[in-house]
């Protein structure tokens, strides 16, 4: 393939991995504290509503970005309320999270539908950015996608090298030691499932500010669910997490790319590939001697009653 | 109508609430409540009403029987049913709950039309790009081809890299006629015009359509057209400074300076008609498939091309509404080299072939 077309679909990897990237890591996280949430589809919409709203009439997609923050985290308050202070059933709720999602969203961005919408714009660094293949690889992102990088160093770092990470797995492994230690298991839970909503929001209100600019009904199309499950082929643990996102999107567009050569591949096996490829990849990396610790949070989806 | 909504909004709350997963229903609440004389018609559509695309169209139909026949007819809809199992239980409903005709809209509604059409056979069920009928299920179509084989004349004109982009749903008779009328249209004007084609395997996914879109231009492609239904694939063109058509709907307001012309479905004669006729009781389970002639497949004003083109593509059109240009007339050699000559309608309807001239392989 020439340089031009290499670059095109290099480019279409970060665009397609980075919304994948951001809401998985989000949900790590409230997973790390125990809690499951099957709500990301749900707040992935309404941050990409959100989102398109707050940058459409402010005309500022940095304010969208915050607004699509805030609206994943604000729909993670009942989730909240729900599942930790109710003690209501996890699945259950995160399940209706995402009808509910779908539903407000389309109810929100009825008006908004068929507006053009106002575009993050790229990274312009006079000098790098004009670097013939590598400047805009490299140097011509958008912000988003510096930042769900940044963000996976930060709560690797956070999770595995902080005292608070110390705390946040102490609440997922055994809440009960955790409340006996005397740390407040609801509060680091509100916390972390409000860090969830917040960056589910952000990977949506990163499909109507930078991927697609637009916004359409449901637009997320099922995103929410593959970075649920790619949560849980990375074995929790961020750096797999940045591989599997972006080996998804790599094998989504490099299908794309054979098909548009005209080789004659099954477009249907083409279009498998991702999910094949990345789990086969993760049971791979975590079944390697040595990193093959138990990782899943032991009191994942488990409700926690303090007892008094 | 009350009973329907009471229902519908209890259920959204019991679903939101405490879980339950259940197909988002949404019921028009147009109008006031309705005398029982009124005929109760539905219609069941695969995306949102909001994509702005093919069910969107279906809709923008269903608004027009209200408008033109609101007196006499009671209109409600359920939009984001996924073909298969659930297309079932939300037809079945419509039925208990009392329509008397129900539309349908996409293919793989077919086998759960059928099935609750058995159980109610006083109700009349009209089932849209299907070719399976019974005494109370009719077909209805539009011939998409005919407005592809005008914009492929277009693409193949304007192309400088000989090299059109098409990002396609699923291989089905419906997309592989469109690709093949659109590459003989292509081909009428311009010998050495080449089309890349990439499956999304799915009718609606912005982020992917966009991704194939950018694929295809990185490719060489100059030229994009699309058998997807959202407008992602048009902006990217727009983006990146090349031209595209529509699918479905009017997109230009996503991409004015991408969008050379759209291929419109508009159903609503073909409603008011269907919904008349099951008024007077001339009802008959028909197959109907209009084209262009009847304006179910509309080209929106051409623009951003030179008045050449412009002027051709018009000539194009309007033989193809006088009859005189059959896109799948004459003889048409597949890529395996075999010729077949004339093409009937059962042939277009069951395409399962590309014509010559077209690299890609076909998914079976």
């Amino acid at each position: 393939m020439d340089q031009s077309a290499l670059l095109a679909v290099l480019l279409t990897i970060v665009t397609a991995s980075t919304p994948l990237l951001l809401a998985a890591l989000g949900e790590l996280v409230t997973e790390r504290a125990g809690v499951l949430n099957l709500g990301v589809e749900g707040m992935m919409v309404m941050g990409a509503v959100a989102g398109f709203a707050a940058a459409l009439t402010t005309g500022s997609p940095h304010l969208g970005i915050l607004a699509a923050a805030a609206a994943g985290a604000l729909l993670a308050v009942p989730f909240g309320v729900l599942t930790l202070n109710l003690v209501a059933n996890q699945v259950a709720t995160g399940l209706a999270l995402t009808l509910l999602g779908l539903g407000l969203s389309g109810l929100i961005g009825e008006r908004f539908v068929g507006q053009p919408g106002v575009r993050l714009q790229k990274l312009q660094i006079p000098g790098l950015t004009d670097i013939p293949f590598v400047g805009p690889l490299l140097f011509g992102q958008d912000i988003l996608v510096y930042l769900s990088i940044v963000l996976a160093v930060v709560v690797s770092w956070v999770v595995f090298r902080s005292r608070t990470g110390l705390i946040l797995r102490a609440v997922g492994d055994n809440h009960a030691s955790a409340h006996a230690l005397g740390y407040s298991v609801i509060r680091v839970r509100w916390a972390a499932v409000l860090f969830g909503g917040a960056l589910s929001g952000l990977g949506g209100g990163y499909l109507s500010l930078a991927y697609t600019p637009q916004w359409i009904e449901n637009m997320t199309a099922g995103r929410g669910w593959i970075a649920l499950a790619l949560v849980v082929f990375s074995s929790w643990l961020p750096s797999r997490l940045v591989i599997g996102a972006y080996l998804f999107g790599a094998v989504t567009i490099l299908g794309f790319f054979v098909q548009g050569l005209g080789v004659g591949v099954p477009a249907q096996l083409l279009s498998s590939l991702p999910y094949i490829v990345t789990i086969a990849a993760l049971v791979v990396i975590s079944t390697r001697r040595g990193r093959a610790r138990a990782d899943t949070p032991a009191c994942l989806g488990q409700p926690f009653v303090p007892d008094r | 109508m009350k009973k329907w909504s009471a229902l519908t909004r209890r259920d959204a709350m019991a679903s939101a609430l405490a879980g339950s997963v259940a197909l988002a229903l949404s019921a028009s609440l147009a109008g006031p409540a309705a005398a029982a004389d009124k005929l109760k018609a539905a219609w069941v559509y695969v995306g949102p009403v909001g994509d702005f695309g093919y069910s969107y169209q279906h809709d923008q139909g269903r608004i027009a029987v209200e408008k033109a026949l609101g007196d006499k007819v009671q209109t409600t809809f359920v939009e984001n049913v996924p073909e298969g199992p659930d297309a079932e239980r939300a037809i079945e409903r419509l039925a208990r709950d009392g329509n008397k005709l129900i539309f349908t809209t996409s293919f793989g509604f077919m086998d759960p039309t059928l099935k609750v059409a058995k159980k109610f056979p006083d109700v009349k069920f009209e089932h849209a790009t299907g070719y399976k009928r019974a005494d109370n299920v009719a077909t209805f179509s539009a011939r998409f081809y005919e407005g592809r084989y005008v914009i492929g004349q277009i693409a193949g004109k304007m192309t400088k890299s000989n090299t059109i982009g098409y990002i396609v749903s699923f291989p089905i008779p419906e997309v592989v006629s469109g690709i093949n009328a659109f590459m003989l249209g292509a081909q009428s004007v311009n010998p050495n015009v080449k089309v890349k084609i990439i499956w999304v395997n799915s009718w609606y996914d912005p982020g992917k359509e966009a991704d194939a879109a950018k694929v295809l231009i990185g490719q060489g492609a100059d030229i994009l057209t699309q058998h997807t239904d959202s407008t992602a694939a048009l902006q990217v063109a727009q983006e990146k400074g090349i031209l595209g058509f529509g699918q479905s709907s009017d997109m230009d307001k996503f991409a004015p300076k991408a969008q050379i012309t759209s291929i419109v479905d508009d159903w609503s004669h073909y409603y008011i008609g269907r919904v008349k006729a099951a008024l007077d009781g001339s009802w008959k389970a028909i197959d109907t498939w209009d084209g262009m002639k009847q304006e179910a497949v509309v080209l929106p004003p051409i623009k951003n091309v030179p008045a050449d083109v412009k002027a051709m593509a018009e000539k194009t059109a309007a033989a193809i509404k006088a009859g005189t240009l059959k896109p799948f007339g004459g003889t048409i050699t597949k890529q395996d080299g075999s010729t077949v000559k004339d093409l009937d309608d059962g042939a277009i309807l069951s395409m399962n072939w590309y014509i010559k001239g077209i690299d890609d392989k076909l998914p079976q």
